[in-house]
């Protein structure tokens, strides 16, 4: 009980704990010692709810009462099975006897589950043997994290798919669904908004390479209530952007694209800017966060109109030109990180978005260079928005303005805060 | 000082100077203390399989070594002296030399290196109870890093801005000492038998049972003269161009350069002090006495901030149960580790690196990071501990701090770096070296593609590659992954893994996406985050829980406590980014606490007793240089943990 007592000092006081503790506290003068027997089921509760589970279990051992409130299905709401293998992972995994017990007795109290697993199709198999079993249960929220590599990717589709039909079919009231890197396909989908469509408020499905664009427009058109949204640029259409704008559904909060390009020289399909205009006037304060992992002529059909994108990461090398196109075309830009560049220097580019970008508070850049009064000068236009200025030290060329030495003075004043270039160590 | 025992106290001492890193005559303070005032002085190094805490040095490693033991063979030769090359253990063989020799002091350099420390101290008490003194000084390092640590409060020191920042505040480094000379020694001499070279010569590496048949010659020979030649040809090359800045990268400087030094500086060839104090003459010589600013030292000042890092951290080496080290899920894969390892990974770029690593024992900063980038968060997601070994038993630079830190960094597990930004294989490498010369050195099968193709030969059309004489996938591997997916994978993983650190909400409101900065990892570590209501002031009342410290529960009893960064709830004040703000008068309930302007930890000194809930009186004072009078308050983009969502 230790680590109970520690713990439990920061527990948010409820309505009756005060009383409680007096009356606790009665008990003890009384007898002189504590009386553990008496301590009253909802203050170890309360405790129990500050301790790691396997604390919990030893405490359970102690006696009946308590083994009782270890069986509290308040306790039992949030799981997180971790599936790794010694052969594949670092990490310890969840113990079979657990979730052995975990289905037996507490399936129909899980309603946060989450699934780690490691790189191995053996561990995304007992994912989905779990999944299987969950069927008197009914889920809030369930996320499939592959913590390495796609694992689940690996597995027999139709395998994955039944286990996940099987959440869908008797959770009726799903409100998070997090399946990034998984064969998800249409059918389940439509399964899923079958059953569902009254709670989705959060789907993440980046890279599922099984759903097509008239998949995720079946739950765009079902599902009203869907605020978040994380998918691939292949499955981004007109018709999708003006489901989500439609009267009936909600205000879209977030949106993520990630632009990820299988083989060199792909053709993207373009969006129609009437298309982001509804989307706008109908969520006005919607974040578009957008992944571009693409090769620098790839970028053809991207930035020609305005777009109202408000984070945006290139994440490989990312031409002058588009990034000048970025200042012309992204009004509601917020963030903006520059993984790589050529070697011309960014500075009329980085201006230009200063300029244009007023809402642009945040800013990374990794291999690429700008001059150090170039740099300053954006930073003075941008002045005390700008809360994240992550540059590396390399990116800033001096010149016979500012040195190495006297950019970070330069910089501060402009921020109104003490700042410094990030460092990689000189090895 | 002198501590001298039984019938040994009216005669002069006898003496062993112990080498082990510090492999030089020149500023060699422990050196010096075995000859002062000796009889005799025998220099000895242990051929120790402790060495460097491994067993796998490769080739180049053992070359470098032996071509250092025989420099300073020849060097004490001039001084009539030898070197005495011992097999064996120390622990085992100290007390027979003690004996033989008739002892009375030992002298030897500091090792801050936790294993290091644990073996010394075996043999100073070894030493001690055989009646001899034993004399230890710091000079591997420009600090004594304990005093470093102590300035922190006790902790070492996370960011390398904090570790500038303590270091302005030190004195400067102390002059390196005087070069062993003929004056020095005196009359103290070293008694040398007939067979001297059978029994303590330096052996070659044939009798070390190394192969070297069609071993090529060393691009960098070991040894002391070699270094100070260096040195002087560093510094002429620094004052010719007249700039201290760091030197922009091409494709030149990816090759080894006969003004390079970190190999000799990770075996003591040459002094961290006397290129401290080099430098700092220069500077002040072309620079008309303008103050070096701490920029000049930046190779020194790294390798430092690593020793301090590591000294009190025997797990500095490991993910598992190393308090400063982000536990990541990294994938188990020796075959792709392999690939890596040997050269094999399909991008040419990554592939030459490791080869002129294998080949030369030396490979430029940047190329460091491009390959470990590659191996860990980059692109593979193999731990970083992998490719520490494989650089341990490559690099010849690679001291264990520096090695493991370096490592760490790289692969965002610790000290706070950014993580956005991964180096890409192919366009990383074509920035550098766009003709793609470093390609054909060391990758012949290579020479043939145009340097369109070099760095992404699989997209060479067929025609291209039978040109070439080397078609992809035959004649040189398909590249292993698909770098856009891996990187957006990894960089998801990552961003998740700090996510939940951080508690971070994940896909929040108005709030930051890509910047994560592990400068919040410390939290991982707080029990109890709390929202705090708004006081909309710089100072206020703050309820602040006093946690344990990340050093885990072996320290709990310690004075020294972190409280973790509770004070930084985003809509009172951003402490996160006050770098230089003191903050003053923290009164922590009953106790006192003293407080340093550290980012993300204040230290507090008191009770040992419990963890409690505090009540935390901050008042911030205005920041050293007023910027425009008024302090930023930036909102934050922490929010406490979600309860609607599990990951």
């Amino acid at each position: 009980m230790k680590r109970g007592q520690k713990r439990g000092d920061d527990a948010e006081e409820g309505p009756g704990a005060p009383e409680l503790c007096k009356r606790l506290r009665q008990d003890d003068s009384e007898d002189g010692a504590v009386d553990w027997r008496q301590l009253p089921e909802e203050i170890l509760l309360q405790i129990f709810q500050y301790l790691p589970l396997l604390d919990r279990a030893f405490a359970s051992q102690v006696c009946r009462g308590w083994n009782q409130t270890f069986h509290t299905p308040e306790l039992w709401r949030c799981f997180e099975f971790e599936l790794n293998q010694p052969a594949s992972s670092y990490l310890k995994a969840t113990h079979p006897d657990l979730i052995k017990q975990i289905i037996k007795r507490h399936s129909n109290h899980l309603q946060y589950v989450s699934f780690k697993v490691d790189s191995s199709t053996e561990s995304a198999e007992a994912a989905c043997d779990i999944l299987s079993q969950l069927v008197n249960c009914s889920l809030k929220t369930l996320g499939l994290i592959s913590t390495a590599r796609p694992s689940f990717m690996e597995l027999p589709k139709s395998h994955f798919i039944s286990a996940l039909t099987v959440v869908f079919v008797n959770s009726k009231s799903l409100s998070s669904l997090k399946i990034d890197d998984t064969p998800v396909d249409d059918p389940s989908l439509k399964v899923l908004v079958a059953n569902n469509s009254d709670t989705l408020k959060l789907l993440k499905m980046s890279s599922c390479p099984h759903v097509s664009p008239a998949g995720i427009l079946c739950v765009a058109d079902q599902c009203h209530g869907l605020r978040e949204l994380a998918l691939n640029y292949h499955l981004l259409s007109d018709e999708l952007l003006l489901a989500l704008s439609s009267e009936r559904h909600v205000h879209l909060e977030h949106l993520r694209i990630d632009v990820v390009s299988e083989n060199p020289g792909q053709q993207f399909h373009s969006i129609k800017k009437s298309s982001w205009d509804a989307m706008v006037r109908h969520s006005p304060k919607f974040n578009l966060v957008m992944y571009f992992f693409l090769y620098e002529n790839e970028f053809g059909p991207f930035f020609g109109d305005e777009v109202p994108v408000t984070h945006l990461y290139f994440g490989r090398s990312v031409s002058k030109e588009v990034l000048g196109h970025v200042g012309l075309t992204c009004p509601r830009l917020v963030e903006l990180v520059v993984c790589a560049n050529g070697l011309r220097p960014l500075d009329e580019e980085l201006i230009r978005i200063a300029e244009r970008c007023r809402q642009l508070s945040a800013i990374g850049l990794g291999e690429c260079e700008v001059s150090c009064s170039a740099f300053v000068e954006f930073v003075k236009m941008c002045g005390g928005r700008l809360t994240q200025l992550s540059i590396m030290e390399e990116v800033l060329v001096p010149d016979s303005k500012y040195g190495p030495d006297d950019i970070h003075w330069e910089v501060s004043k402009h921020l109104g805060r003490v700042w410094f270039p990030d460092m990689m160590p000189t090895w | 000082m002198f501590f001298l025992k039984g019938d040994s106290v009216n005669m002069a001492p006898n003496s062993i100077h112990w080498f082990r890193k510090g492999l030089r005559l020149h500023d060699n303070p422990a050196l010096q203390e075995a000859v002062r005032g000796a009889d005799t002085v025998r220099c000895v190094y242990f051929l120790d399989p402790w060495f460097a805490g491994s067993s796998n040095l490769g080739v180049h490693r053992w070359r470098f070594l032996l071509q250092c033991l025989d420099d300073l063979d020849s060097n004490l030769r001039k001084l009539n002296s030898r070197l005495f090359v011992i097999r064996g253990q120390p622990a085992n063989v100290f007390p027979r030399l003690f004996k033989e020799w008739k002892i009375s002091r030992l002298t030897f350099e500091y090792d801050s290196e936790p294993f290091g420390k644990e073996r010394d101290a075996a043999i100073k008490k070894l030493a001690m109870e055989a009646g001899v003194e034993v004399i230890v000084k710091i000079s591997h390092t420009l600090y004594n890093l304990d005093k470093i640590t102590e300035l922190n409060g006790g902790q070492p020191p996370l960011t390398y801005k904090r570790f500038q920042t303590l270091i302005s505040r030190m004195d400067p480094p102390e002059m390196p000492v005087e070069t062993l000379s003929n004056t020095i020694m005196g009359c103290c001499v070293t008694p040398v038998s007939e067979d001297h070279g059978d029994k303590y010569g330096v052996p070659s590496l044939e009798e070390l049972g190394f192969d070297i048949e069609g071993l090529p010659s060393a691009v960098w020979p070991g040894g002391e003269t070699e270094a100070l030649t260096r040195i002087e040809r560093h510094l002429e090359r620094k004052a010719w161009v007249a700039n201290f800045e760091r030197p922009r990268m091409n494709a030149n400087s990816l090759l080894a350069s006969p003004t390079g030094l970190s190999p000799y500086l990770r075996f003591g060839c040459l002094s961290c002090r006397l290129f401290y104090f080099k430098l700092t003459d220069l500077y002040r010589k072309v620079k008309k006495n303008n103050t070096p600013p701490l920029s000049l030292y930046g190779q020194l000042l790294w390798r430092e901030f690593f020793y301090t890092a590591a000294t009190t951290n025997p797990r500095f080496d490991k993910m598992e149960g190393n308090p400063i080290c982000v536990r990541i899920p990294w994938d188990k894969n020796p075959e792709a580790l392999a690939k890596w390892a040997e050269a094999k990974t399909g991008f040419p770029w990554i592939d030459a690196i490791m080869t002129q690593l294998r080949q030369e024992g030396w490979i430029h900063h940047l190329a460091r990071h491009a390959v470990a980038c590659f191996l860990t968060r980059g692109d593979l997601w193999i731990s970083w501990e992998e490719g520490m070994k494989v650089f341990e038993e490559l690099l010849l630079d690679a001291d264990w701090s520096v090695n493991a830190g370096s490592w760490m960094w790289l692969s965002c597990s610790s000290f706070f770096q950014q993580f956005f930004h991964c180096y890409c294989p192919v366009g990383f490498g074509r920035r550098t070296d766009p003709n793609g010369d470093f390609i054909r050195r060391y990758l012949p099968i290579l020479r043939g593609f145009p340097a369109k193709y070099i760095y992404d030969p699989w997209n060479a059309p067929d025609s291209v590659q039978a040109a070439a004489k080397c078609i992809i996938g035959v004649h040189y591997p398909k590249p292993m992954v698909n770098h856009a997916e891996a990187s957006r994978l990894n960089i998801e993983r990552m961003k998740q893994i700090y996510q939940q650190l951080s508690r971070y909400r994940g896909l929040g409101k108005n709030f930051t996406i890509f910047f994560c900065h592990a400068v919040f990892f410390p939290l991982a570590c707080f029990p109890g985050y709390h929202h705090m209501p708004d006081t909309g002031h710089s100072s206020g009342l703050y309820r602040c829980n006093v946690s344990h410290d990340m050093a885990g529960p072996q320290h709990s009893g310690n004075r020294h406590r972190n409280v973790y960064c509770m004070l930084h709830e985003y809509h009172t004040v951003n402490i996160t980014y006050s770098l230089y703000i003191p903050i003053y008068n923290i009164l922590c309930g009953v106790q006192q606490a003293t407080c340093c302007t550290q980012e993300e930890v204040l230290q507090v000194r008191g009770s040992e007793s419990r963890n409690e809930i505090l009540t935390v009186k901050m008042t911030l004072s205005p920041p050293l240089t007023s910027y425009n009078g008024k302090l930023q308050r930036s909102r934050r983009f922490m929010l406490p943990v979600g309860t609607s969502r599990v990951w």
